[in-house]
């Protein structure tokens, strides 16, 4: 976590030796582009505080007892609109693992959460523009679909 | 343009700050919505407030020191396949996910990246950042991410040499954030 600091850090001091008015100007830039942004984010953590509201036991439910194919796809839609870090992700997969849910299910559900940001638009689209943003996203979730069915027949849950 | 740009964020404060006075006031009269939502506010919060800051100090710095003949060479038209390669390290090492990705990728982008490369590095930025797929491969087993990655890797570059030649074709401008 602090990592970040360190090396953003010791950039500050090397790029400081190498040219003192480089930096400043760097670190103008930087300000100028933080500060542009800063409203959008604040946007955007409100929007993940509910989308958190979503609880684990709703994710379980929906997952769980589902005809596995069914279950994929509500896997690659319930990715795709909640949005949760990594530390709060893969425990919840790992229970729904050990509740007997298919690879194939949780690939659909981690990996759509990953790659399919509905809820990260209003910030994608400031860098990205509106239509990028939506193709970009059309294809994680087309590449998602892919990943979960090939986890499917790896995990011998698909026949072909 | 820029007078959008501001009212739009001022606009931002005012939600924000009505936010906090409504997560605030819930743990005053123990309101369990409010509550929820404020604990759940808390996780994105500390993670957005540490990584944001020293990122954007990073970008800063790489705005003014990396010039564009390289970003060109190593990012751009004149690099082959390599570009890819670069992105997807670059990805794999990028602290915190999306959320920095995707002003790195904007100002890799005005630097002369193009945009097959931007597409896969913010894409493998979520995919195949280190930190969590060693946290996902304890969990679920090291077969599952090997698949995952395995299985998108290619998918990633090649569904971004189709959007980047898509969006060269309409001619398509990215909006310069800053």
């Amino acid at each position: 976590m602090y990592t970040l600091y360190y090396i953003a850090g010791i950039a500050v001091l090397i790029s400081f030796f190498a040219d003192r008015q480089k930096t400043i100007n760097g670190l103008k830039v930087g300000w100028k582009k933080f500060s542009k942004i800063l409203g959008t984010y604040l946007k955007l953590l409100i929007i993940l505080s509910f989308i958190l509201l979503i609880s684990d036991q709703f994710i379980i439910n929906y997952l769980g007892g589902q005809a596995p194919f069914i279950g994929m796809i509500m896997g690659l839609i319930i990715g795709s609109v909640t949005m949760m870090p990594g530390f709060i992700a893969y425990p919840l997969a790992g229970i729904l693992v050990s509740k007997g849910v298919n690879y194939m299910v949780v690939a659909a559900f981690i990996t759509t959460l990953m790659l399919v940001g509905v809820a990260t638009y209003p910030v994608e689209k400031e860098y990205f523009g509106i239509k990028a943003t939506i193709w970009r996203n059309i294809a994680g979730f087309i590449i998602s679909g892919i990943i979960a069915v090939a986890t499917g027949i790896l995990y011998g849950e698909v026949l072909i | 343009m820029a007078d959008k740009n501001k009212n739009t964020n001022r606009t931002n404060y005012y939600v924000f700050a009505i936010f906090l006075a409504f997560i605030t006031v819930s743990y005053f009269f123990d309101y369990d919505l409010g509550e929820r939502i404020g604990s759940n506010f808390m996780i994105f919060a500390r993670d957005m407030g540490l990584l944001l800051p020293p990122a954007f100090v990073l970008i800063g710095l790489f705005d003014v020191w990396v010039s564009r003949e390289s970003i060109e060479n190593n990012f751009g038209h004149t690099s082959g396949f390599k570009k890819y390669i670069y992105a997807i390290l670059l990805a794999a090492t990028t602290v915190g996910g999306t959320f920095v990705a995707f002003p790195v990728a904007n100002t890799l982008y005005h630097k002369g990246a193009n945009y097959s490369s931007i597409f896969t590095y913010v894409t493998a930025a979520s995919l195949v950042m280190i930190p969590m797929s060693i946290m996902e491969a304890s969990i679920l087993g090291i077969k599952f991410t090997a698949i995952r990655i395995g299985v998108s890797l290619p998918l990633v570059i090649i569904s971004s040499i189709l959007l980047g030649n898509f969006f060269s074709s309409i001619d398509y401008k990215i909006p310069k954030a800053d």
